[in-house]
């Protein structure tokens, strides 16, 4: 299961809400004007569990445009933006870490 | 293969015509998505990581050249061009767009395939021996009952919402090609006093309680099999744990009620719908019978001259004792394309791949195709003269590696590349080992070996039942793995036993080699298989020189 | 909760009351419990009386006063629960209830076709929507493919019926 929300949250430390957009799957973040992005550099980022369980009552909000929501670990790079901090965020941002199989197209 | 009717068309169209309205509505808000899922997923529609993913139905993994093909246009034109193969027999997408999604199975349903009860807590397709038909040592051929089943379980009105999914396999052969003692019911056909009917066995599955099915009736006439089955299944339905998604397979009602007590529950509820209307009379029987189109087998020799003189050519002759099985039928041969090349995801075809094997089917084997637990595909009937022209095609495009039930034949998951329920990465370290275990001699030399990877507890790689079972589990943001021992998935079927501590990612590749050198330091005779060595010596041989370096 | 009786809308004409509460005149429904504990009293009123009865407990306990209530709901404590289309087949095909059959709780219209074929002839449902779209719903599929006690024609009384040319491949 993706991470289940509680009202308790706790948080180590930044954080985002990530989701998968309902019409199509792909991976997006909530961002600061509380729509959607497909950057996770453009995600809002929440440092407590009051700013995380606000991003995720918006997300939870919005659930016929993205589903699924739930909060991500994330660390803010040189250029103060958010990066994935888990393997399974870089996986989420950057794609399966193995090669597609030989002749598969790159993208649908 | 099983022929579909004006019913079976009519049936899936207005099911494309249900989806489609039901992904409208959801898309317009009129569903939420606690309503929709449960029906996304008896669709085969999943939310995975970075997409939609699409499991595709194929009953009991039997496809025609027609149907591959329809699977290689879907994968072209919804998904990124190829596919996944999984242990269930079906096939996976993995980047299809929900919007998208009934057009995809609206082109299915024009070669009646579709995804329907590859998930969701209902029955699934009931999977079989993939070389069914064609073996040499089945009693029967166990198609006819899978077909039998998946007419009654097809939209079942009283078990859609069971408390947990539920997964069926028949076999009907002396070795067990089906994994039936890891379902949730296994049936076993054979004969009794010349009638035909199957062991029942209830309770089996993997995941994080692994079970082994238990007899819970050794004899089951065949005219009985559904009312038998309903009985199971509205015994679990009423029963059935649904306070916790861990403890809700019918594994758990059988083990927490006692094999015995659940037997004769069963057997109470069976007595009053035996000779109701699900009875199989020989009309009902014969009528999907001939409906199956079999291909009339040429009369043929085994062993032609022309087999013998390729058999010369050392790399044939490697591929030709890996690959190709008995056959039931002289002159006739199965032969396995392995979807393991080395380097390769575990299961995965292009679709380039796809057309080019339903191409071979064609030409080679009767236009029929099927799908192994193992995730490899299988063409059953093959004249033995004409294996040596196949084998070179087969190897031009990829999928005749020879290592077909070898250590580089892994069965894995698609693990944290793909699966939201994933702790770790199953593909790398099946690329990894693929890699380690490359030279075809070198692995012929290891003799049988089953290797499975689960990226999580959930087992979908079976790595309980692997003879060496590699599970991913996740340490603080690191990959590790543990690693097991000694299970088997067959007619003996065993859970195998863990060795010791996790190991990282980057230890697994040598641990499991250090495992293959013991094997072969003590085995008695190449003759003695690294299964039957663990059993003889136990795990401890095994264990001390597994961690021995750290 | 807007109820489609018999394929049509239709006014709940029973009281829900509760196990301490007095009863009324007219139709009522009362829970198992209640209706176990004052069984004889209940269906020797002149009105008709309807039990609530949980997916939990065994329906072979109504047995003996099948002939004498008028509804049976079986609850759908979440449309992902299916116990209550086993109660329902067991209640109409093997214990012969024939009176109103309804389905209450989360009812939603994606499963009204299931719950008809399971002997349902009620439905209380969540949504009017649904509701609305309730004969839509169960025309969803034309034939069935396996026997329920609800009548409907399966796919092999099809396949009787009209004994279609031999198989080929297509």
């Amino acid at each position: 299961m993706t991470s289940p929300l509680q009202r308790k949250l706790k948080i180590a430390g930044p954080t985002v809400v990530t989701a998968n957009r309902l019409a199509d799957g792909a991976v997006v973040w909530l961002s600061p004007a509380g729509g959607w992005t497909d950057s996770i550099g453009a995600a809002a980022v929440g440092s407590t569990s009051e700013d995380v369980l606000r991003l995720l009552d918006i997300a939870h909000g919005d659930e016929n445009t993205a589903v699924g929501a739930y909060p991500a670990p994330v660390r803010i790079g040189a250029d103060g933006t958010p990066e994935p901090a888990n393997l399974r965020e870089r996986i989420r941002v950057s794609g399966p870490t193995v090669a597609l199989p030989a002749g598969a197209s790159a993208a649908a | 293969m099983y022929v579909y009717d004006e019913f079976d068309r009519a049936f899936l169209q207005e099911r494309v015509v249900e989806f489609r309205d039901q992904v409208e509505r959801r898309l317009a808000g009129e569903l939420n998505e606690e309503e929709f899922k449960p029906l996304r997923l008896m669709n085969g529609v999943y939310l995975q990581l970075h997409a939609y993913m699409l499991r595709v139905c194929i009953p009991y993994g039997t496809l025609s050249a027609r149907q591959l093909r329809a699977l290689a246009a879907v994968a072209r034109k919804y998904d990124r061009g190829y596919g996944h193969f999984t242990t269930r027999q079906n096939i996976q997408f993995n980047w299809i767009k929900l919007a998208e999604l009934p057009d995809a199975m609206a082109d299915l349903a024009e070669v009646v395939i579709h995804g329907i009860q590859t998930s969701g807590n209902c029955i699934r397709n009931t999977t079989t021996d993939p070389w069914a038909g064609a073996a040499a040592d089945e009693v029967e051929d166990p198609r006819l009952y899978a077909e039998v089943i998946r007419q009654w379980s097809t939209l079942h009105p009283e078990f859609t919402y069971l408390p947990r999914k539920f997964k069926i396999a028949i076999t009907a052969a002396k070795h067990d090609r089906a994994a039936i003692r890891v379902h949730d019911v296994g049936l076993r056909l054979h004969k009794r006093d010349g009638k035909t009917g199957f062991e029942v066995m209830v309770g089996g599955g993997l995941g994080r309680s692994p079970y082994i099915g238990k007899t819970i009736r050794d004899f089951l006439p065949e005219e009985d099999l559904l009312s038998y089955l309903e009985a199971i299944l509205r015994t679990y339905n009423l029963g059935g744990r649904r306070d916790n998604i861990y403890k809700a397979r019918i594994k758990i009602q059988v083990h927490e009620m006692g094999a015995e007590a659940f037997a004769q529950k069963v057997e109470a509820e069976w007595a009053e719908i035996r000779d109701g209307a699900l009875k199989l009379d020989k009309a009902a029987l014969d009528a999907i019978r001939d409906r199956f189109l079999n291909p009339a087998l040429e009369d043929l020799e085994d062993a032609p001259a022309s087999l013998a003189t390729a058999l010369a050519d050392p790399d044939f002759a490697r591929w030709h004792a890996n690959s190709v099985a008995p056959h039931k039928a002289k002159g006739h041969a199965i032969v396995t394309l392995s979807l393991k090349p080395v380097g390769a995801p575990p299961g995965d075809a292009t679709a380039d791949q796809m057309d080019a094997i339903a191409d071979l089917a064609d030409a080679y084997a009767y236009g029929e195709i099927r799908v192994a637990h193992e995730q490899n595909l299988t063409l059953p009937y093959v004249r033995q003269k004409d294996l040596p022209a196949l084998w070179a095609k087969l190897k031009a495009i990829g999928v005749a590696t020879p290592n077909v039930g070898l250590i580089s034949d892994i069965i894995a998951c698609p693990g944290l590349d793909y699966c939201s329920l994933a702790n770790a990465r199953s593909i790398p370290v099946a690329q990894k080992l693929t890699e380690r275990f490359a030279d075809d001699a070198r692995i012929a030399d290891i003799g049988r070996l089953h290797l499975n990877i689960s990226g999580c507890i959930n087992a979908c790689g079976h790595h309980h039942v692997g003879h060496i079972g590699i599970l991913g589990v996740e340490k603080k943001d690191e990959e590790f793995f543990q690693i097991t021992l000694g299970g088997k998935g067959n007619s003996k079927a065993r859970i195998g036993e863990l060795i010791g501590p996790a190991v990282s990612e980057g230890e697994v590749v040598d641990v499991v080699e250090r495992l293959v050198e013991t094997y072969l330091d003590l085995r008695t005779s190449p003759a003695e298989t690294f299964i039957a060595a663990v059993q003889r010596l136990g795990t401890d041989p095994f264990k001390e020189r597994a961690y021995a370096p750290r | 909760m807007p109820l489609v009786k018999n394929g049509a809308p239709a006014e709940d004409i029973f009281t829900a009351v509760a196990d301490d509460a007095a009863l009324p005149d007219g139709p009522v429904l009362v829970s198992a419990e209640r209706f176990l504990k004052e069984a004889d009293t209940l269906v020797a009123r002149n009105d008709e009386i309807g039990v609530l009865w949980p997916n939990a407990r065994d329906v072979a306990e109504l047995k003996p006063y099948l002939s004498r209530l008028s509804v049976v709901a079986l609850t759908f404590p979440k449309f992902r629960d299916g116990r209550a289309y086993s109660q329902a087949r067991l209640l109409r095909e093997r214990y012969g209830f024939k009176g109103e059959l309804r389905a209450v709780g989360n009812v939603l219209r994606d499963q009204a076709l299931m719950m008809a074929r399971a002997g349902f002839d009620a439905f209380a449902f969540e949504k009017a929507a649904d509701a609305e779209a309730f004969n839509k719903a169960l025309a969803t599929y034309s034939h069935f493919y396996q026997p329920t006690g609800d009548g409907r024609a399966t796919a092999r009384d099809v396949r009787v019926a009209h004994a279609g040319p031999a198989p080929v491949e297509g």
